[in-house]
């Protein structure tokens, strides 16, 4: 598929946003959206992690995977890489960067489990991107789902204010909310569409 | 087939194998702190591998800072200052601290990992806390139910404390417990004498240390005990002092007048104890040899219960409206209480309406 990179990039972002049309990365997206502050961090890890992960495993697939035979394995090899990158990550941001590390380093055991970050692995395998389409495909992915949190964050501590019937309370109204939002994420599917 | 599954799992255990090793080569390259410098009230420099705890590598230098949940961020107890590295206060801290304390740079220490030179402040008693074994030399009665115990400290083989502080006696793991469990027994004998400690404990039923220390230790076991601990010791004024326990409420109170004996104290002292029955009354011989050796010191036993016996000619009832015949001068006396919480809390409320100003009222309550 001959998209120009860049359009997948900015696609990522807004019209193929991966939490808004996708629904993936849900439970970390749920319940760390009470405080701006932190959904920043996370939303942040998840950027930065999405980046990495995506290029190494791009790597991976077309380099390990492909040549010997064994791309039934691309769940579990994925999985693994991503664990391991987080792990490593996580070692050396604590060990160069302490404030970083406060700010990001605690979101880093969330995200290992984050089904977004193994979706993004592994949409650029069915849509059979080329490297640089993966590598800016993750990146505008971890964009739009650092975006989408902050969104949800900043509504539902200013929702924290107001009365909210029994029933809707909690993650009730955070799902209406997300629908709302991503209802208002297609407005902008006629600029462009990737899939 | 079985070539497919052999090489699946091949391959998968393969990659996950060079990952790890990544992981444990990254683990020696950037995990590694190297040597840090703990700094201590600006006295002790402790050089250790960093990496780990403040409060694990404390404990392993024999610095035992209080902690009942053992190092998982729970109980919040283990509370130091840091005043120099450390890094920034971390969000498992928070719940634990007040503004106060976060100002005064107050830490959790067991959520604070050591990557620097640190400086810490901890009160001087922590340096005296230690972990001794000891072997039971003696075990006596005093009552139906209560019996003195008598631990002859072997490793480290001496003891330094404060006439009332306390030490916590470990039970190890016998048919009615699973795990070791401690409590605290405040020391009896006098703090000059420093290779033994007494305690006196009374049977609480079901009581999982003193069910133990009553039925299944024996002379010459050897048990673990850790301290001395607490801040309920003499004031050293020239004021009145007023000494009030129930129960086995008089092992601080012993080791106190022990000491004030031995250092030929002229202070007046008013010992008033609360017991049930006359069954309930111990070391009376040994209070009425104090009341020859000291100046001026009344021994009062109140009994609450004393049925027919109130032939006997002490005093019945409880002890807050005896207060007025024994305290003097108020504003200039300060009392020193040991019993349990309700007792403490009564007594407490006599002593305020007799005029007792409430910071002279120090106690220990066993709870």
């Amino acid at each position: 598929m001959e998209i120009n990179a860049f359009i997948i990039f900015i696609a990522a972002i807004f019209t193929s946003n991966i939490l808004l049309t996708n629904f993936l990365g849900m439970c970390s997206f749920l319940s760390v959206s009470r405080e701006v502050e932190s959904s920043l961090g996370l939303g942040l890890a998840v950027f930065f992690v999405m980046t990495f992960t995506t290029a190494i495993n791009f790597v991976v697939y077309h380099f390990i995977l492909v040549p010997l035979n064994i791309i039934y394995l691309q769940y579990i090899i994925f999985i693994i890489v991503i664990a391991a990158f987080v792990q490593l990550t996580e070692m050396i941001i604590e060990r160069f960067s302490p404030v970083l590390y406060y700010t990001l380093g605690i979101f880093l055991p969330l995200i290992t489990v984050n089904c977004a970050i193994l979706g993004v692995s592994l949409f650029l395998v069915i849509r059979d991107y080329n490297f640089l389409q993966s590598v800016l495909y993750g990146a505008g992915s971890g964009i739009g789902w650092f975006i989408a949190i902050l969104a949800l964050a900043g509504i539902r501590q200013k929702v924290k204010y107001n009365y909210v019937p029994a029933g809707l309370q909690g993650a009730g109204l955070s799902l209406i909310i997300t629908g709302i939002m991503a209802l208002a994420f297609i407005g902008f599917s006629g600029i462009v569409v990737i899939q | 087939m079985i070539v497919v599954i052999v090489n699946t799992v091949l391959i998968v255990s393969g990659i996950s194998g060079l990952l790890a090793l990544l992981l444990v080569i990254a683990d020696m390259l950037f995990a590694n702190y190297g040597e840090c410098k703990i700094n201590i009230n600006g006295k002790k420099e402790l050089n250790l591998k960093g990496g780990s705890s403040l409060l694990t590598l404390l404990n392993e230098s024999g610095i035992y800072l209080a902690s009942a949940c053992g190092g998982r961020g729970s109980c919040g107890f283990c509370k130091c200052k840091i005043t120099q590295g450390g890094g920034p206060l971390l969000p498992t801290e928070k719940p634990f601290l007040n503004k106060t304390e976060i100002n005064n740079q107050i830490r959790l220490s067991c959520q604070v990992k050591v990557k620097e030179d640190i400086s810490i402040e901890i009160p001087e008693d922590i340096f005296n806390i230690r972990k001794f074994k000891a072997r039971v030399t003696d075990i006596k009665d005093l009552t139906y139910d209560i019996k003195e115990l008598t631990l002859q400290l072997i490793k480290p083989d001496s003891i330094d404390f404060k006439p009332g502080q306390y030490i916590q006696l470990e039970a190890p793991p016998y048919e009615k417990s699973k795990q070791p469990v401690s409590r605290a027994y405040s020391i009896s004998n006098a703090p000059f004498e420093k290779d033994f400690i007494q305690l006196i404990i009374r049977l609480v039923p079901d009581g999982l240390c003193t069910t133990y220390v009553f039925e299944y230790l024996q002379v010459n076991d050897i048990v673990n005990v850790t301290g001395p601990f607490g801040d309920f010791y003499i004031r050293d004024t020239q004021a009145d002092m007023l000494f009030i326990a129930g129960g086995s409420g008089k092992a601080p109170i012993k080791s106190m007048l022990e000491y004030l004996v031995k250092n030929k104290s002229r202070r007046k002292m008013v010992y008033m104890f609360g017991a049930q029955t006359k069954k309930d009354l111990y070391y009376t011989a040994l209070l009425e040899k104090y009341e020859k050796e000291l100046l001026d010191f009344t021994y009062v036993p109140v009994l609450s219960k004393p049925t027919q016996e109130c032939e006997w000619e002490g005093k019945c009832g409880y002890i807050p409206p005896y207060f007025p015949e024994y305290i003097k001068d108020p504003k200039n006396t300060e009392a020193y209480l040991c019993g349990s919480p309700g007792m403490i809390a009564a007594v407490i409320k006599g002593l305020k309406e007799n005029g007792v100003p409430e910071d002279k009222i120090y106690y220990d309550s066993f709870a």
